[in-house]
């Protein structure tokens, strides 16, 4: 399959993880779409690696297994990442609830005034 | 390497504190201790002595200037601890664990300072923002400070996202995630490709969004106000002029080798303007010089750009001016912030009359932030504005930088008009006499380095 629609479904799984954090109200829907975001990079990350991983083969630069490896492992760290943020996020989201027995994001306007 | 391990290990010895050790107030104790071993260690490492050998191929590098940033990094942290050491531990029950946060944070200050990778780079951020999410929420029944760490969190988790995928579209474009690319001239990688630049705008919105410059700057004071003093006197300095740092080797690899297709002098002047404008404007109206000082930080933000823009020798060296003398002078005026009862400019009046030392003090670090001659801060400023003019381009930035300077002069000076000429009972928390003595030499070494900046300048010489 060409890269072009990896990267197609990648952009719009980007796009749609913005769109989300930006109207959505609900604080945990809102992280929800952060974590689309962030598995859309992998999946960016994933087909580059592949399609370097074919170019330096095609241009005949001799094989090289190692071409394009560092992105799956990059791949990796922002899982390891993601799960961290998520425990610290779901814990603020709960000390929240706690508090004002809501998780809707338009509770948060005390500060402004 | 020496500071990156030591703070990483420091840190897991509080965590092991907090139940081996019942007594509160040593855990201070071996936080000082402790940072005055990272503080060692990096002297060290500054003068060759590395004690761990460890290969990172290629993924860290220690120049000069970064080992010198850990230095005023660590030393801000060490001068923070001594001064609002007592204050952290009447936040709570978990006080171990906020310094073994702090220690975490610091971990990732070492890490932003010699990255040479993009994933380096975003190991950094992440080890430096999470342990922020945690201690901006660390007050935990005030709805402020919960509403402030979410707020945060969001935003934080959201400029990741971004800055993920302004690394994969640069992977994408350049097939690497080393700073150093080798540009072959033929080839597949030929010159700068589309993504990459796609990829850099992408991280600079993300970088934006830690430095707290406009337009991405509106979680800044709610965050800062709504955080516990303490704390948010150590986000706004160190964890703040290290994402600089960051900022400043991304520019000087990447943003110069793309100059060609993309004019980013003019991206960093129209952000520069817009920061200076919102932040100074806006503290101008506030009411709480807790978040007076949030729109200040923005203010300054706007200032620490100047090095990002002109990219020079001047800019590089100012930063780290800029980053002793904003960190000196902010934690010098939150620790006494955090004691004071009303921090409205209210709270302040007639403090001269109850507390002279406080006061005095607390004028120092406002002129020097404000950048009288003299201070510190001038020379900041002065080196930031001569980079500007070195790059000879843009001068006419030096001038609208000028008038928001004397903008910024009016809202510091309400506070130094508050405690010397109006009349008012303020209320503090009890003050020792080591506080005082510590708030004089801070002061002192304010003043110091303004006026003698060769003292710095000698040791910075790189």
């Amino acid at each position: 399959m060409p890269i072009q629609n990896y990267i197609i479904l990648a952009a719009a799984l980007f796009c749609i993880g913005v769109s989300g954090v930006l109207i959505r109200r609900n604080a945990i829907i809102v992280f929800m779409c952060i974590e689309l975001m962030l598995n859309s990079v992998n999946l960016m990350l994933v087909a580059f690696s592949k399609m370097h991983y074919a170019l330096s083969n095609a241009q005949g630069k001799g094989i090289s297994e190692s071409i394009g490896s560092d992105a799956q492992l990059f791949v990796f760290f922002i899982m390891v990442v993601a799960a961290a943020e998520v425990s610290v996020g779901l814990a603020i989201i709960v000390m929240m609830y706690r508090n004002v027995h809501s998780t809707d994001i338009n509770f948060l306007n005390r500060l402004k005034n | 390497m020496n500071a990156i391990i030591f703070s990483a290990g420091f840190g897991v010895i509080m965590m092991f504190c907090s139940f081996l050790i019942s007594n509160k107030s040593s855990y201070r104790h071996i936080a000082v201790v402790g940072l005055l071993l990272l503080l060692v260690v990096n002297v060290m490492e500054t003068n060759g002595f590395d004690i761990f050998h460890i290969n990172s191929y290629g993924m860290l590098s220690y120049t000069r200037f970064g080992l010198f940033f850990n230095t005023i990094a660590i030393g801000s942290t060490l001068i923070y601890v001594l001064l609002t050491g007592k204050d952290i531990e009447r936040l709570g029950n978990y006080v171990a664990e906020y310094f073994t946060l702090i220690f975490f944070v610091l971990c990732g200050v070492c890490i932003l300072s010699s990255y040479n990778n993009l994933l380096m780079l975003f190991l950094g951020i992440e080890i430096l923002s999470i342990p922020l999410y945690i201690l901006t929420g660390s007050d935990k029944r005030n709805l402020k400070s919960n509403e402030a760490s979410l707020k945060y969190f969001l935003m934080g988790a959201f400029s990741t996202g971004l800055m993920l995928m302004g690394i994969a579209l640069m992977y994408g474009g350049t097939g690497t995630f080393s700073l150093d690319v080798v540009r072959s001239q033929t080839g597949l990688y030929k010159g700068v490709s589309f993504l990459e630049i796609i990829g850099l705008l992408f991280l600079m919105v993300s970088m934006a969004f830690k430095v707290s410059a406009a337009p991405f700057h509106f979680w800044t004071p709610d965050v800062y106000d709504g955080a516990p003093g303490v704390f948010t006197s150590f986000m706004a300095t160190v964890a703040k002029v290290a994402a600089f740092v960051a900022f400043l080797k991304l520019c000087y690899v990447r943003m110069t080798a793309t100059s060609t297709a993309i004019d980013w002098q003019l991206l960093f002047a129209i952000i520069i303007i817009t920061t200076l404008l919102f932040g100074n404007i806006t503290a101008v109206f506030q009411q709480s010089v807790k978040r007076m000082l949030a729109y200040s930080s923005i203010a300054q933000a706007g200032f620490m750009l100047f090095a990002l823009f002109s990219l020079n020798d001047f800019g590089s060296k100012g930063l780290l001016m800029y980053s002793a003398a904003y960190c000196l002078a902010t934690i010098g005026l939150f620790a006494v912030l955090v004691k004071m009862k009303d921090v409205t400019f209210e709270g302040y009046n007639g403090l001269a009359k109850t507390q002279p030392v406080l006061a005095a003090t607390n004028a120092i670090f406002l002129l020097s932030l404000a950048g009288i001659p003299l201070t510190a801060g001038f020379l900041a400023k002065y080196y930031m504005l001569a980079s500007v003019i070195a790059t000879g381009s843009y001068t006419w930035l030096v001038v609208i930088a000028v008038l928001f300077a004397a903008v910024s002069v009016y809202y510091y000076f309400r506070v130094v008009q508050a405690m010397y000429f109006k009349t008012g009972d303020p209320q503090t928390e009890p003050i020792t006499g080591s506080f005082k003595i510590g708030l004089i030499a801070l002061a002192a070494i304010i003043i110091i380095i303004g006026v003698l900046p060769q003292t710095l300048f000698n040791w910075l010489y790189f």
